[in-house]
């Protein structure tokens, strides 16, 4: 009989000593960043329910680690779908003060999961979902999906024929649903991601919160560079990170005066092949998405 | 292979199965990311664009399925690949290509399950899946080669079965095969035919798209080709549109049969390996045939009368090889990388007259050529 190991991400995380060996995550891994001070806001009395993806993977064959709350590691497409059924089961048994916490990445929430995540929204369940984004499939070699920005490089869209259309914008679609939490953010800004976390925990109802997490070997960056890449996302205006509460009310985090846009994308082998001219066209298009933030934000305050 | 080594290829499985395709004229491949098939959607995602043809990668495996008929209906020669809970998600839309009559090949790269199951380990569970997954009566073509030069051409057969007979072709290769690197030689074009589905002669605005007055194949006439016509998953008569005339149905579901059934001639495939005068036989398919081969190899040395008769077509069940293989033997031995599945159509194919010894494994380990032996050695 094997005694399972006590020092683990989530039990560690809630005791506040923060990172821990064990998990199976690679180096520079910044999915396991945002898990770890997840389960430090949310930890122990949660669920979570995790589709296929690295975080069904990083959390590791027992005895190495494994998070010291139930895990229930769903089929790709039924995140949203199996959370609202523990949701239901834990409410059935009167137990209300559980947080259902759906975790699942860009292609689960973005491309296969996307009616799960509708229909959950729509009922309003009482579930966190956490979209832990690198922008592609990683788990499976690295495929575009829906969250894989214009112009990036994948081993479904070759360097001959990039991806040619911008990522879904997923402020836009879950606010459209009217849900009562929506948050975007990224572990390089670790105050702001643990605020919303925690307004997202407190909320009743269905909580989205969309988090930046780089990943080095599938963005082609050294792994030294994660917290460097999250942080150039947000500075650059890439990936703005922004909080809509009661369906209303958009704030966006002022990190100051922009860096450009090109800074960000030389970072990252997948954008490689992009000459100066298409880097152009990216903080262009970078810039567009960034007014119609601050015209939304302003029309919400005069409201 | 070629004497001095020129022109072999050596490639995983996964790749020999993009470019066969390629040579078989595929020009549309719709998929979605899953381990351990990914390398073909990657390997046809730099193909297609460079010879003209059209690569997408859909949001789920019910659009990837979706695609490949809507393609297919289009006048494309269309392909998808995949793996065990990705066919699972398949099935409705696979059901709707055998219904609707539209041709296209499914690759099914085996892993271990059900569920999520082994991602990255192989097997040979989904021999039943690829007959009876999706709902409905119908009949099934699946091919599983076992060699990297055998994908080659049974990938290109898929293509010619399905564009023949008008229905979806299930490719079933596994992990070890899709995975393992091992040399090829791509045969020349005109080694090789293409198959193209039968095209309507008639007038165009007489087309009826499910006419099988001369045959029990429909000719075919893709949509914007001088004719507008209907498809629809529903049962249908001969204009497309849907019908719940028992009889017509009853009529044309025999009719779908008798297309595979029928022409057995064509679509039964199987190889023997040190048959002729064995007295212990084996029927294994795939990867694990590998496995059977060198097991044959090793009781031959020690003097064990066995031998090995391989389906290379699974679907239909070549019963009837079986039989004669079968009949007149001391013993049968069906080694598969599962819990027991071809064993059902052995048993009857010997019409439960011969007694079978199963070699069976699961937990992504595949068998190894000593258990067979041990198996032989056991009846011998």
């Amino acid at each position: 009989m094997r005694e399972p190991r006590q020092e683990t991400v989530t039990r560690l995380a809630c005791d506040g000593s923060g990172p821990t060996g064990g998990h199976l995550a690679c180096r520079g891994c910044g999915g396991v960043l945002a898990m770890q001070m997840a389960a430090r806001v949310l930890g122990p009395n949660c669920v979570f329910v995790i589709p296929a993806g690295c975080m069904a993977v990083i959390d590791g064959p027992f005895p190495l680690s494994s998070l010291q709350a139930p895990l229930l590691h769903i089929a790709f497409e039924a995140a949203a779908s199996a959370a609202a059924g523990v949701r239901a089961g834990l409410d059935a048994r009167g137990k209300h003060d559980t947080t259902v916490v759906a975790w699942a990445g860009d292609g689960a929430t973005f491309d296969i999961g996307f009616g799960a995540v509708s229909a959950a929204a729509d009922r309003n369940d009482n579930v966190l979902y956490v979209c832990y984004d690198n922008e592609a499939y990683m788990n499976t070699g690295i495929q575009q999906s829906g969250a894989t920005p214009a112009g990036a490089w994948t081993t479904t869209t070759p360097r001959a024929n990039p991806k040619p259309t911008p990522k879904k914008d997923m402020l836009a679609i879950m606010t459209a649903h009217r849900i009562p939490y929506f948050a975007s953010a990224t572990p390089a800004f670790p105050d702001d991601y643990l605020a919303k976390l925690e307004r997202a925990r407190d909320t009743r109802g269905f909580r989205f919160l969309h988090v930046f997490t780089p990943c080095p070997p599938g963005q082609r960056f050294e792994e030294q560079n994660t917290v460097r890449v999250a942080r150039k996302a947000v500075t650059s205006r890439v990936f703005p990170l922004v909080e809509v509460a009661g369906g209303k009310a958009l704030t966006v985090f002022d990190a100051g005066e922009p860096t450009p846009v090109r800074e960000y994308v030389r970072l990252q082998g997948r954008f490689s092949h992009l000459d100066d001219g298409e880097v152009e066209r990216f903080a262009a298009e970078v810039d567009a998405r960034w007014r119609w933030l601050i015209d939304w934000a302003e029309r919400e305050s005069d409201e | 292979m070629s004497e001095n080594g020129h022109g072999v290829k050596f490639w995983p499985g996964n790749i020999v199965v993009a470019e066969a395709a390629v040579a078989a004229g595929c020009n549309f491949f719709a998929g979605y990311p899953i381990t351990p098939s990914s390398e073909i959607a990657h390997q046809m995602s730099l193909l297609l664009p460079r010879g003209g043809g059209h690569f997408v990668q859909m949001e789920d495996e019910l659009g990837a399925m979706g695609a490949v008929i809507g393609a297919s209906l289009a006048g494309a020669k269309a392909l998808t690949a995949t793996s065990g809970p990705g066919m699972s998600l398949k099935l409705e839309n696979l059901g709707f290509g055998y219904m609707v009559e539209a041709p296209c090949v499914v690759v099914n790269v085996m892993r271990g399950g059900p569920s999520t199951g082994l991602p990255t380990h192989p097997s040979q569970s989904d021999l039943m899946q690829a007959r009876w997954g999706t709902h409905g009566d119908h009949p099934t073509i699946a091919l599983a080669p076992a060699f990297h030069q055998e994908i080659f051409l049974e990938t290109i057969r898929a293509f010619n079965l399905a564009e023949q007979f008008r229905m979806p072709v299930i490719l079933l290769i596994d992990e070890v095969l899709g995975h393992l690197s091992e040399g090829v030689v791509p045969p020349e074009r005109d080694a090789y035919e293409i198959v193209e589905r039968a095209h309507d002669s008639g007038e165009p605005d007489k087309f009826l798209p499910y006419d099988v007055t001369a045959g029990d194949i429909p000719p075919f006439r893709p949509y914007f080709d001088g004719a507008t016509w209907h498809t629809t998953g529903l049962n249908h008569d001969e204009t497309g549109f849907p019908t719940t005339d028992a009889k017509h149905i009853q009529q044309d579901m025999y009719r779908h049969y008798r297309k595979v059934l029928g022409n057995r001639d064509v679509i039964d495939k199987v190889e023997y390996y040190m048959a002729d005068d064995a007295e212990i036989g084996i029927v294994s398919f795939g990867s694990t045939a590998r496995a059977a081969m060198a097991a044959v190899k090793q009781a031959r040395e020690q003097g064990v009368k066995v031998g090995l008769l391989r389906p290379v077509t699974v679907w239909p069940f070549p019963k009837d090889q079986v039989y004669e293989f079968g009949r007149d033997k001391k013993y049968l031995i069906v080694p598969e990388f599962n819990l027991g599945q071809m064993v059902y159509e052995v048993e009857r194919a010997v019409h439960f007259d011969r007694p079978i010894k199963r070699v069976n494994k699961v937990g992504g380990v595949p068998i190894y050529p000593s258990e067979i032996l041990a198996a032989i050695e056991e009846v011998a």
